[in-house]
């Protein structure tokens, strides 16, 4: 699997937030999913998150395997239970709802 | 069976569907390495015209498929498959299907920001590629409507999959649920517009019926009516049978009644072989007793017989005949006679249908009787009667299979109008009728038409003896018949 090598920040007490971004190639969808996922990260679980960026195109497998459909798919594998969120992420107010780390707009 | 519309005719490649009656409605199948759109409202049948698409194509053409589900699950598909001899499981052990689970549902997908559907693509490359599969399914790509916010993106990427589809080369099958005053729910025709097939499954008087359409076939003929279709043990069948060819062979090979005088009155000869028979009249006429007569003439020849009986059982017809000195049990024993006993109103008119088409194709008999024809008017209306006969009968002469069909005339009405409107469609048609003149009754038959040959004018009277019906030339009178009967026995 080709993956960037995963940022790992130590859990330290807290619980990790395990998160798998799928992409297809080098898009500038990717591109931008992967940049303001970092951004995200780094903002509200600086320390206790992984995250492994999964390309389609050299895993064409691994679609299946997961459910995927959309590109860019983001799915919070941890803490249960399992979101998806997809999209390039620009939207951070929903990303944040989508992970749980925002209450859902009433 | 015959094509309806001849494959040589167009220059289009097709990819044959193997569903029995379908390939002779779209003169060979779908369109090769392009979409069609299957539609139609729930419970239709469409995944299982679908699924058959592909297991067909494995089974009897060698190509490999895959089916992606947005629906049902994998093990919920073989499950329902299965009862049609479809075993999923082998063959995606085999590596000859590949079924992908899609699953999508809106409420645990979060959309923030732009995104396209490439992963299904690669999902469903990946499937192509991994099997060299030449046929795909996608049902149905509507759930996709349900399960994404961005209605934008999606039918970008619809129009794209179906491009890349063609691109791909793969014959597919894409289904739609039926919207209202639409083909499709969503507008699924907007993107797929080589060929669009339309199922509709209705109930009429607690019967139902199954219909397919070919509503469009870009660049190629087809069948453009309404075709009755069954879901049974062994997949789809259509019913393709229409009059729409006239084209069958007319033998000049003649075939006994089983009645000596009969077949006097018939040109000395008896009836053609492949042609239509029609025996009308009241009840107690003695309809009955004249196909039981033809079916041990066949018999005696050593052909194959099928009697459709749609008013008293096999056994009954096996006493009742054994009276007039016909034994019948010998020839079913002997496996050259089958009769097939059920009542009319148990099923529609198209299972009737295609359940005598089954049992026809399955003992290839020379001769077919039905008895009555007339009963089928309790579960249809005159017109699908006579439509549903006209299928028959094509059938019938197709195979060269000559049948008797008996009409029971009800009392008060015009013997001569046989009252299904079929005697256009019969090549000979006899009318027995009584008679009461002094003091007793009697019976007569006479030829009312037979085409092709010179027939009898004559009203003949019609007795039954311990030897079966004998017939005599009624203007003689009923006291010579006996002597009569006497010589040629």
């Amino acid at each position: 699997m080709t993956t960037q090598p995963p940022e790992t920040g130590n859990g330290e007490g807290g619980e990790l937030w395990d998160l798998r971004l799928y992409v297809a190639g080098h898009t500038p969808k990717s591109v931008a999913a992967i940049a303001n996922l970092q951004r995200l990260c780094e903002e509200h679980l600086a320390g206790k998150y992984r995250v492994e960026v999964v390309d389609l195109v050299a895993n064409p497998q691994l679609a299946r395997a997961d459910q995927i459909l959309a590109i860019p798919t983001l799915v919070r594998r941890l803490p249960v239970p399992m979101r998806k969120i997809i999209g390039d992420l620009s939207n951070s107010e929903r990303v944040l709802v989508g992970l749980d780390l925002r209450p859902r707009p009433a | 069976m015959n094509q309806l519309v001849s494959p040589a005719t167009v220059g289009l490649r097709k990819a044959p569907t193997g569903i029995a009656g379908l390939d002779e409605i779209t003169g060979g199948g779908l369109p090769a390495g392009r979409p069609t759109l299957v539609c139609g409202s729930a419970g239709c049948g469409k995944t299982l015209l679908a699924m058959e698409f592909l297991v067909r194509g494995i089974l009897d053409h060698g190509e490999p498929g895959v089916f992606m589900s947005f629906e049902e699950r994998t093990e919920e598909l073989a499950e329902n498959v299965r009862s049609l001899g479809f075993d999923l499981e082998d063959l995606i052990e085999r590596q000859q299907l590949v079924v992908d689970y899609v699953h999508v549902e809106r409420s645990e997908i979060e959309e923030t920001g732009e995104y396209d559907l490439e992963g299904l693509f690669l999902r469903l490359g990946w499937a192509i590629d991994s099997i060299g599969a030449k046929r795909v399914v996608l049902d149905t790509l509507e759930v996709l409507f349900g399960g994404l916010e961005n209605q934008g993106i999606l039918r970008a990427e619809l129009r794209r999959l179906f491009r890349w589809l063609k691109e791909k080369g793969v014959t597919a099958i894409v289904t739609g649920e039926r919207g209202d005053g639409a083909l499709t729910r969503h507008g699924l025709e907007e993107y797929v517009s080589d060929c669009v097939i339309l199922l509709d499954h209705r109930v009429t008087d607690q019967l139902s019926t199954r219909r397919l359409r070919v509503v469009k076939y870009r660049g190629s003929v087809h069948g453009t009516n309404e075709y009755p279709f069954l879901i049974d043990e062994r997949g789809i069948e259509v019913l393709p049978i229409t009059s729409l060819g006239l084209a069958h062979a007319a033998s000049t090979e003649r075939i006994s009644s089983g009645i000596p005088e009969l077949d006097e009155m018939l040109g000395g000869e008896g009836y053609y072989r492949g042609s239509s028979v029609l025996v009308s009249g009241r009840a107690g006429t003695g309809k009955t007793s004249l196909s039981a007569h033809f079916v041990d003439a066949a018999c005696r020849r050593g052909e194959r017989c099928v009697y459709f009986a749609f008013e008293e059982s096999a056994s009954q017809i096996v006493r009742n005949m054994r009276s007039i000195g016909l034994d019948l049990e010998p020839w079913m024993r002997q496996g050259l006679l089958e009769i097939h006993a059920s009542r009319p109103t148990l099923h529609g008119l198209e299972r009737h249908l295609v359940t005598m088409y089954k049992t026809i194709r399955t003992a290839m008999p020379r001769v077919v009787v039905v008895d009555p024809v007339t009963n089928f008017v309790n579960t249809g209306s005159v017109e699908q009667v006579g439509s549903m006969l006209v299928r028959l009968i094509d059938l019938l002469k197709t195979e060269e299979i000559t049948a008797l069909f008996t009409s029971l005339t009800q009392g008060g009405m015009d013997l001569e109008s046989s009252e299904i409107g079929v005697s256009s469609l019969m090549d000979t048609w006899l009318l027995v009728r009584d008679t009461e003149a002094n003091g007793a009754r009697s019976r007569t038959l006479n030829v009312i038409k037979s085409r092709g040959m010179a027939h009898s004018s004559q009203v003949r009277e019609f007795s039954f003896s311990d030897r079966g019906v004998r017939l005599v030339d009624a203007s003689r009178g009923a006291a010579e018949a006996k002597p009569r009967i006497r010589r040629q026995a």
